[in-house]
């Protein structure tokens, strides 16, 4: 099953501050990378389900995201927006090996809900 | 049966190839005729152990584990000394450096890992070593008897106990780290943060976020030995020694010129098979479902599935390990295990008990422990590590988990029961020193019915009060249903309990001089805050620490992470300063060029005067700052928690009207006020007579400017909540407005609450006391205006300037990369 996804190297996790973000253009719209303080790196698509924010550009904390627009919380994992709020940021699944990230793009989740301005 | 035994041979007389043969033997005695080389001269010895030989609490010969006799004994023919050099898969043979070669029907390779030397100049230096076999010992303690000073790069496991045995020894020692915290993948950053507190208490000094860019030697163009390091912000720590801890590569040079499949490692599988069925592999030469493993337990694993495969088995398959870590520093007590990272689904634990340093946290997921991080008190690492490694169900004891296992012998478990079951002398106040008998007492004797009045009569949960829960937990205690406890102030946010004032008290009271510092001390229940507490402590620590605390660049807001403002379509907004509101021609020209070349849409004058600009693509913000810089404007902060604008009329040089040279006041204390943080955005305005036409009165600090001087307005807002400013003071000279509102701004930071503008403060705290600091007390006045000074002289430097001519955070302003069809 691994075997069949195809994978797209896009850069190496010292290349995303700690805590912070960076995008990679894709034919499909920006992905946002984000790196949680444990080094953990997550793909969310940089749009937030709310009113398209740029995810990119928000405070990580733990494994989730502030939007900077409107400060929706968003689960990095899943891209799903932490309660009361609802809908998704679609989320790329991330695979790193010696400290190359690479996304498979043809298994994202896209987004649901919210208006994508 | 005359039959020929099958011939092993043992490449690496190490810990896992030497664990092999050791189980081998308990299982199959007689089947195999076994060879090891060894590469090192001595027999098989405990690797873990060198750091307590470095350290003097172990002799070399006491960490032997199998000395010549017992190979002897076993039938075991040992070449040591004698490094294997070559392969021949065709032939099963090897071949020693000695030019010894022999035949083999299974071999195993053991060969370990080697310390991984960061490639900078100077690397390869005498004086320049790892750490990992008795030879770095040697050298090491060589280094020790002649004193002097050691640099050890890397503050993991295995640097720290270089850094610790090298302290013991009598070295000025410096550990470099590039993480912000010590051993950031075996604790969490509250853990990391106790851990490099203890080891400073030890004299050690520590960097952390220090990067290596060279190893300088002495001699003639720096050919004979290290004396220095330099980092990459320019440092040097000199240095008559250096270990590089920085982590391991496996050793996989040999089987990979032979031909064997290599990732990282040696790739084996469950049966700790090579890509050739004859030769097997085990310990950190190793790649197992695309892991390496670099602890002893792992290793110990795989010896025992391998030797269960050569005694004959054909069951015995590994699966990988879970492990868990301790620091061999004698007097520090860490441990960590599992995955503590948390994250989705998962429940975070947090015990911290700041007086006695002690940090424990335990990650859960449907009722199963995950992971978990002990610092200070250690005890029930090993019940945890058990309830983790057996997935056992935690759900009945959940709630005094985090107490250990010794804990809830009785019937009540629960927290409050940890409290209660204390000995009177347990201290409970670790600031005031003020122990569980003394507030229980006290409780029963003056009838104290509240927490105040405890804090009134103990001291206790006076100060920091991080104590605070367990004071309440013996007042209910002592009094049983007649304790109801006090409306809480607002916690700051989620994470914490405390309020924004108090946690501003406890950052100045106990020095806590960084956000763990604060997150340990305050008992925070996240690990890393949130997006509302993290902006508040950064500031709040950088008010407090002026010059020495580094501004947190992940827990700012995005406007004053790139510089600009955020638009509603992700796109920014630049306004350059324009002091005062003055302009120029060329200033002008420099502004509809950069309009021009960066297809800017929207050009807007402010309510403050400036130019806007809206609609900049975030990746062109450091070209147009380029551009804007080279006609000499900076930026105006319109983003910033801090000085905006300072709004003027014209005045006295051209208004028939004016009575003072207001444009010119207004430069002045743009001059004065700008670059400064504030906790939130702060415009200053004056108008040249009380027509005031630069709206003064509405502005967070406002001066009319009158016939005999200048009148000076506060606390006003034009915003959501209009609000006209209060009069302060009137005042003669333009140096008394410069004092009053250096003196007023730095109140203001000091102790209004994050995201607290001016006006809700001065209602909140009142006019009069504003006026008993500013006016009754010209000494206190002066005292806050030189602080206020003092911290503009870290704070005027362009952001701009910074990032588009220096490079400052490009990361920020360019993808990561760019994937296009
Ligand atoms: C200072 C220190 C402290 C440590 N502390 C801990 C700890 O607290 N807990 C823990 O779990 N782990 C600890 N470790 C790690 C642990 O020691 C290793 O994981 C373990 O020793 C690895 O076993 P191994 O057999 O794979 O490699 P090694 O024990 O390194 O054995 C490999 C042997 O192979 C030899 N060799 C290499 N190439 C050849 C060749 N071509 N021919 C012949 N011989 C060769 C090497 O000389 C070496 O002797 C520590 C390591 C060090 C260095
Ligand atoms: S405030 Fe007074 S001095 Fe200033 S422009 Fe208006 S009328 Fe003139
Ligand atoms: S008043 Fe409201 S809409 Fe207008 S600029 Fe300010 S925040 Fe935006
Ligand atoms: S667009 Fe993200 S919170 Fe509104």
């Amino acid at each position: 099953m691994d075997q069949m996804i195809a994978w797209t190297e896009v850069g190496s996790v010292a290349d995303i501050p700690r805590q912070g973000s960076r995008v990679v253009k894709t034919a499909f719209g920006d992905v946002a990378l984000f790196r949680t303080a444990t080094d953990e790196v997550f793909a969310l698509e940089d749009r937030c389900p709310h009113k398209g924010g740029p995810l990119s550009q928000g405070i990580v904390h733990g494994r989730r995201v502030t939007c900077p627009l409107h400060n929706w919380v968003i689960e990095l994992a899943t891209g799903e927006a932490v309660a009361p709020d609802e809908g998704c940021a679609g989320h790329v699944p991330v695979r790193i090996e010696g400290g190359v990230i690479s996304l498979a793009l043809a298994a994202r989740t896209p987004g649901r809900g919210g208006c994508h301005g | 049966m005359t039959a020929q035994k099958e011939r092993l041979i043992v490449v690496g007389n190490g810990m896992a190839g030497i664990r092999t043969v050791e189980e081998l033997l308990a299982r199959a005695p007689d089947r195999y005729d076994i060879t090891v080389f060894g590469a090192e001269p001595h027999p098989n010895y405990n690797r873990i152990m060198l750091s307590p030989v470095l350290a003097g609490e172990k002799s070399f010969e006491q960490i032997i584990l199998n000395d010549r006799a017992w190979y002897e004994a076993n039938g075991i023919t040992l070449l040591t000394g004698e490094p294997v050099e070559a392969i021949d898969r065709a032939a099963r043979t090897v071949t020693s450096l000695s030019g010894r070669t022999l035949g083999y029907d299974r071999l195993l390779l053991a060969t370990g890992s080697m310390p991984f030397i960061i490639p900078v100049p100077g690397a390869t230096l005498p004086g320049v070593i790892g750490f990992r076999d008795l030879a770095d010992v040697e050298t090491m303690l060589e280094a020790a008897a002649k004193g002097g000073r050691a640099v050890v790069i890397g503050g993991g496991l295995l640097g720290l106990e270089a850094a610790n045995g090298l302290a013991l020894k009598g070295m000025d020692v410096t550990v470099v780290h590039l993480m912000p915290t010590l051993m950031e993948r075996q604790l969490d950053p509250s853990a990391g943060t106790l851990l490099q507190r203890e080891l400073e208490a030890r004299g050690i000094t520590v960097l952390t976020g220090a990067d290596t860019a060279e190893i300088i030697g002495g001699g003639i163009g720096g050919s004979e030995r290290v004396t220095a390091v330099r980092l990459k912000d320019g440092r040097e720590l000199p240095a008559d020694l250096v270990v590089m801890a920085v982590g391991i590569r496996p050793n996989i040079a040999l089987g990979k010129a032979a031909g064997l499949d290599c990732g990282r490692g040696i790739k084996v599988d469950d049966a700790m098979r090579t890509s050739d069925p004859a030769i097997h592999a085990v310990g950190e030469c190793v790649e197992h479902r695309g892991v390496t493993w670099g602890l002893v337990a792992p290793l110990f694993e795989m010896a025992k599935v391998l030797a269960e495969r050569l005694a004959g088995g054909t069951e015995a398959a590994y699966a990988g390990s879970v492990t868990s870590t301790k620091l061999k520093v004698t007097g520090v007590d860490v441990f960590s295990a599992g995955d503590f990272s948390g994250g989705e689904g998962t429940e975070d634990i947090v015990f911290r008990d700041a007086a006695r340093g002690v940090y424990k946290r335990l990650v859960l997921k449907d009722n199963r422990l995950l992971g978990a991080v002990l610092y200070g008190d250690t005890r029930d690492g090993p019940w945890y590590f058990s309830l983790l490694k057996d997935g056992a169900d935690v759900s009945a004891e959940r709630d005094t988990l985090i107490f250990g296992q010794g804990f809830g012998g009785g019937e009540a478990a629960s927290p409050a029961a940890a409290v209660a079951a204390l000995p009177d002398s347990a201290e409970i106040c670790g600031c005031n020193g003020v122990c569980k008998g003394t507030i229980t007492a006290a409780i029963r004797d003056k009838g104290l019915t509240s927490l105040d009045e405890v804090r009134a009569h103990t001291k206790a949960s006076a100060s920091c009060g991080s104590c605070t829960g367990m004071v309440e937990t013996l007042l209910a205690a002592t009094l049983g249903d007649g304790y109801a406890a006090a409306p809480a102030v607002k916690p700051m946010c989620k994470c914490t309990t405390h309020g924004h004032d108090a946690v501003r008290a406890a950052i100045v009271a106990h020095g806590l001089k960084t956000m763990s510092d604060v997150f340990q001390a305050l008992e925070w229940s996240t690990p890393d805050g949130c997006a509302s507490c993290r902006p508040a402590l950064n500031y709040y620590l950088l008010c407090a620490w002026p010059g020495e605390y580094r501004d947190d660049y992940q827990s700012r807001f995005i406007n004053e992470r790139a510089h600009a403002n955020i638009q509603k379509d992700g796109t920014y907004s630049v306004v350059p300063r324009m002091w005062g509101g003055l302009t120029s021609a060329s200033e002008l020209r420099a502004i509809a060029d950069v309009v021009e070349k960066f297809a800017i849409p929207t050009v807007k004058v402010t309510g403050g005067q400036r130019i806007d600009l809206f609609g900049v693509k975030k990746e062109d913000l450091p070209a147009v700052w380029a551009d804007l810089n080279a006609a000499g404007m900076v930026s105006g902060h319109a983003y910033a928690k801090g000085l905006r604008t300072v709004k003027t009329c014209v005045g006295s040089e051209w208004c028939r009207f004016g009575t003072q040279d207001s444009t010119g006041l207004g430069v002045k204390l743009e001059k004065m006020t700008w670059g400064t943080w504030t906790p939130h955005k702060v415009k200053l305005a004056v108008s040249g007579c009380p027509r005031n036409c630069a709206e003064a009165t509405i502005k967070d600090l406002g001066v009319v400017c009158v016939d005999s001087g200048y009148e000076l307005h506060v606390g006003g807002n034009g915003g959501m909540h209009v609000r006209a400013c209060d009069l302060l003071a009137k005042v003669a000279t333009e140096e008394e407005v410069l004092e009053y509102t250096g003196a007023f701004l730095q109140l203001y930071r000091e102790e209004a609450r994050y995201l607290e503008r001016t006006a809700p403060w001065v209602e909140r705290v009142g006019l009069d006391h504003i006026r008993r600091r500013l006016v009754g007390d010209a000494g206190g006045r002066r005292a806050l205006h030189a602080r206020f000074l003092f911290s503009q002289s870290f704070s005027q430097e362009d952001p701009w300037a910074e990032r588009a001519a220096r490079g400052v955070d490009r990361h920020e302003f360019a993808p990561l990369a760019e994937l296009v069809g």
